[in-house]
């Protein structure tokens, strides 16, 4: 049986001595790479009885490395990228809450959305042009606009946003200062006039800025990151920026407001498991070994917990308001917030639901830190050891070959 | 494969203007390497790269420079095998043939069922088991890799002539000079986010680093983990090198750096110094295209002698990187010289991860919209 026309060419199998290294490629199917429909039957994973994906790799390495030496480099991108990564989807997901927030009469959550963009992005930029080799060059970026480069399209985007969020803080710190501190004469009039052009201009940079870090650490040749942005990076942190986004939402804002916010982390928080786990599932095991072991693993399980966990808070916290909702609404001031004046009786409950409304939505924040670090740092890791380059080759090209695919291979015997 | 369609795809679909000179190229022929280290001397000296590590020694054969790197643009390779890999390259390098290799055997013989392995390399099959491992051609002690040692009467039909292959020996020592490819199309230059890297006139891929701000992308962005920023190292690259070796006049610092085939001596008429240099010409420099049909014949005339482990690696247009401007014949599998063996450049996956992005996108401001519409006052 065989698998493809050019089986029939194998030279026979010899008596003993070399088979290892022919064992994997054939006959059932190859070694069935990740691109064979989203499945990988048999091959070395399971290859090991007690289903343990370490196990066969100790005594039948497919492949011999250059002195175990990296095939590809790791970018040199440290907690500054991670911390951008964070706070950009942060800031995205904020300034959308702000929009959402602004249109439904929301003020506290408007103003806690607005702040939080402005000093995400504020940050995020920092950290961004902290990590370049050359600061001083950061504006080297806006000689081009190249769609090839998600950093140069990032660059612009986050440019993008941070005009309208800029004019849009620029609002509520003169209003907040009860438009008096900031010396605009006329010119106070045109610049609240601008509020809802802004808002909805940073609206629509808001998602690509959130989005596009997906496709920037995908379109690279570190193979997590790579295989990770073919599988729904973007979607992983899309979620995790909503879920960051409502986590901060609930954190400063008073309850009786962030409902919008809980359910937004929620949604976030559900579709972080969902897409993290159809990601790795579409990716080589090689490619997802670095995102479970080490210290990246680590994060990327403490984002877990911490994403339960927030949820289950963030919850508890909508159920509650819900089955509170008079006690909660009755005599606050829509502008001063749930610590306001309040009733006597209701004064415990208020309390206790903004304590948990904080402490969740900064666990929910901190889950989606954790999960940016994670997977920048699994990259990372995953270029140090060259089987999670060649491994998920090697399957690539088997795979190519067993469907008949022989002339795209760069070693030619021609 | 005709090699006038690696000129029209790339032009196609690189975009590429007119360029008032042919595409250049290197073709390492790693079958003639000596590992004498010169062309790494060489590119040192020219482009005035500075020192990489502490002189100390790599437990890696004699190679003691550790891998290509911002400091390093010529990194030669040493492995040491023993007769077992020698005849698990053989095999390898003999089922590739077998992949894609039309003017070797005849596709006649596919009909022949008695025959399951025709041509060439049946024959070779049948010569190591008929002759009870004693090869009958070629005669001992004659040098296989001389010019005309086993010249065939037919380059391009070997079908008929006995190629088994000589006595595996006890031990080889394979050196390869590894530099950056030049791809096609180029995963560095596709990502650089401030137009530091262009396309030469040469079709190479070059970093201007009064440009280059050292964002570090093109350094994910490169499959063969060539380019590297010239700085402290934050992230250690091959063997934890350490840099504050002694103080010296570092130029370029924090800016990304790696071959540039030369650009300054192309300019001015001359070729690469590696290739100057190299005393067996082992690296040889001119049209790509050239290079490539040089590779072409090399590898052809390799085969003819039975060593069917010879292999090119960036001859095929069609690969995933588009083709390298630097063409390498090599004697193992790819990675067993740290080389990728089926390398992508990434932004081949871009235009999904952008609808990926788009869709995420669009998902979210749903998500937004219903977080607010779900919401009671």
């Amino acid at each position: 049986m065989s698998t493809s026309e050019y089986d029939s060419y194998r030279p026979p199998e010899p008596e003993g001595g070399r088979k290892k290294r022919r064992r994997g490629g054939r006959p059932g199917g190859g070694r069935g790479g990740p691109g064979a429909g989203g499945r990988r039957g048999g091959g070395w994973k399971n290859r090991g009885a007690d289903g343990n994906r370490e196990m066969p790799m100790v005594e039948d390495v497919e492949f011999t490395s250059y002195y175990g030496r990296p095939i590809v480099k790791a970018p040199p991108w440290g907690d500054e990228i991670g911390l951008y990564l964070f706070l950009g989807g942060l800031a995205g997901g904020s300034a959308l809450l702000g929009l959402g927030a602004q249109f439904s009469d929301r003020p506290g959550l408007r103003i806690a959305s607005r702040m939080t963009a402005i000093t995400a992005t504020g940050i995020g930029g920092a950290a961004l042009v902290a990590d370049l080799g050359r600061p001083e060059r950061f504006l080297n970026m806006m000689r081009v606009f190249k769609v090839s480069s998600p950093m140069s399209l990032g660059t612009w985007i986050l440019s993008g946003f941070g005009v309208g969020s800029g004019v849009l803080t620029a609002i509520e710190v003169d209003r907040l200062t009860g438009e008096k501190l900031l010396p605009l004469g006329p010119l106070r009039r045109v610049l609240h006039a601008l509020e809802t052009p802004a808002a909805i201009e940073s609206a629509l940079f808001a998602t690509p800025l959130a989005a596009y870090t997906g496709a920037l650490l995908g379109d690279t040749a570190v193979p997590t990151w790579n295989a990770a942005g073919r599988n729904g990076l973007s979607y992983v942190f899309v979620a995790s920026a909503s879920m960051a986004a409502g986590g901060a939402g609930m954190a400063l804002a008073p309850i009786r407001e962030t409902g919008p916010a809980r359910l937004l982390a929620l949604t976030g928080a559900a579709g972080e498991m969902v897409a993290m786990d159809q990601m790795k599932k579409g990716m080589h095991p090689a490619e997802v070994d670095p995102m479970e072991d080490g210290e990246p693993g680590h994060k990327l399980h403490r984002a877990e917990k911490l994403l339960l966990a927030g949820a289950a808070g963030a919850a508890a916290v909508e159920v509650a308001a819900r089955v509170f909702a008079k006690k909660l609404a009755g005599k606050t001031d829509a502008s001063s917030g749930a610590f306001g004046a309040g009733g006597k009786r209701s004064w415990k409950t208020r309390t206790a639901l903004r304590a948990l409304s904080v402490v969740s939505g900064a666990a929910l924040a901190a889950a989606s830190a954790y999960t940016r670090f994670g997977v920048l740092e699994a990259g990372i890791e995953s270029t140090k050891d060259p089987r999670h380059v060649v491994e998920p080759q090697r399957a690539r090209l088997e795979e190519r070959r067993a469907r008949g695919i022989t002339d795209d291979s760069i070693t030619t015997g021609w | 494969m005709s090699t006038s369609t690696v000129e029209n795809d790339a032009v196609a679909d690189g975009h590429w203007h007119g360029s008032a000179h042919e595409r250049k190229g290197f073709f390492t022929d790693t079958s003639i390497c000596i590992g004498c280290k010169a062309c790494e001397v060489a590119c040192k000296e020219w482009n005035n790269n500075p020192q990489d590590g502490t002189y100390e020694l790599l437990e890696s054969s004699y190679d003691n420079t550790g891998s290509l790197g911002a400091n390093t643009w010529r990194h030669v390779a040493f492995i040491e095998q023993d007769s077992e890999r020698i005849e698990a390259a053989r095999e390898s390098g003999r089922k590739l043939v077998n992949l894609g290799m039309p003017t070797i055997r005849p596709r006649t013989d596919e009909s022949a069922g008695a025959q399951p392995l025709g041509g060439a390399l049946g024959a070779a099959a049948d010569g190591s088991a008929g002759s009870g491992g004693l090869p009958s051609t070629p005669p001992m002690g004659i040098d296989l890799l001389a010019p005309g040692a086993l010249e065939p009467s037919d380059p391009e039909d070997i079908a008929n002539l006995d190629t088994t292959p000589p006595d595996t020996a006890d031990f080889r020592w394979l050196m390869s000079s590894d530099v950056c490819k030049h791809c096609t199309h180029a995963g560095c230059l596709d990502v650089c986010p401030t137009g530091a890297l262009f396309r030469t006139e040469f079709d190479t891929v070059v970093v201007q680093n009064d440009v280059c701000n050292g964002c570090g992308t093109c350094v994910a962005g490169c499959p063969f983990g060539v380019i590297e920023r010239r700085d402290d190292g934050t992230i250690n690259t091959p063997t934890d090198r350490d840099r504050s070796a002694s103080d010296m006049d570092v130029p370029d610092k924090n800016t990304a750096n790696k071959c540039t085939l030369c650009y300054d001596r192309l300019v001015d008429g001359q070729e690469p110094a590696c290739a100057q240099t190299c005393p067996t010409e082992s690296i040889k420099f001119g049209d790509h295209d050239d290079m490539v049909d040089k590779a072409h014949a090399r590898v052809a005339d390799l085969h003819a002698k039975g060593l069917t482990e010879a292999r090119l690696y960036g001859a095929n247009p069609n690969d995933g990187v588009g083709g390298t401007g630097s063409v390498f014949l090599i004697l193992d599998e790819p990675e067993v010289y740290g080389l990728p063996p089926d390398p992508r450049v990434p932004t081949k996956d871009l235009p999904k991860m952008y609808a990926n992005a788009g869709i995420a996108a669009l998902g979210m401001v749903a998500a937004v919209g219903l977080a607010f519409l779900g919401s009671r006052r």
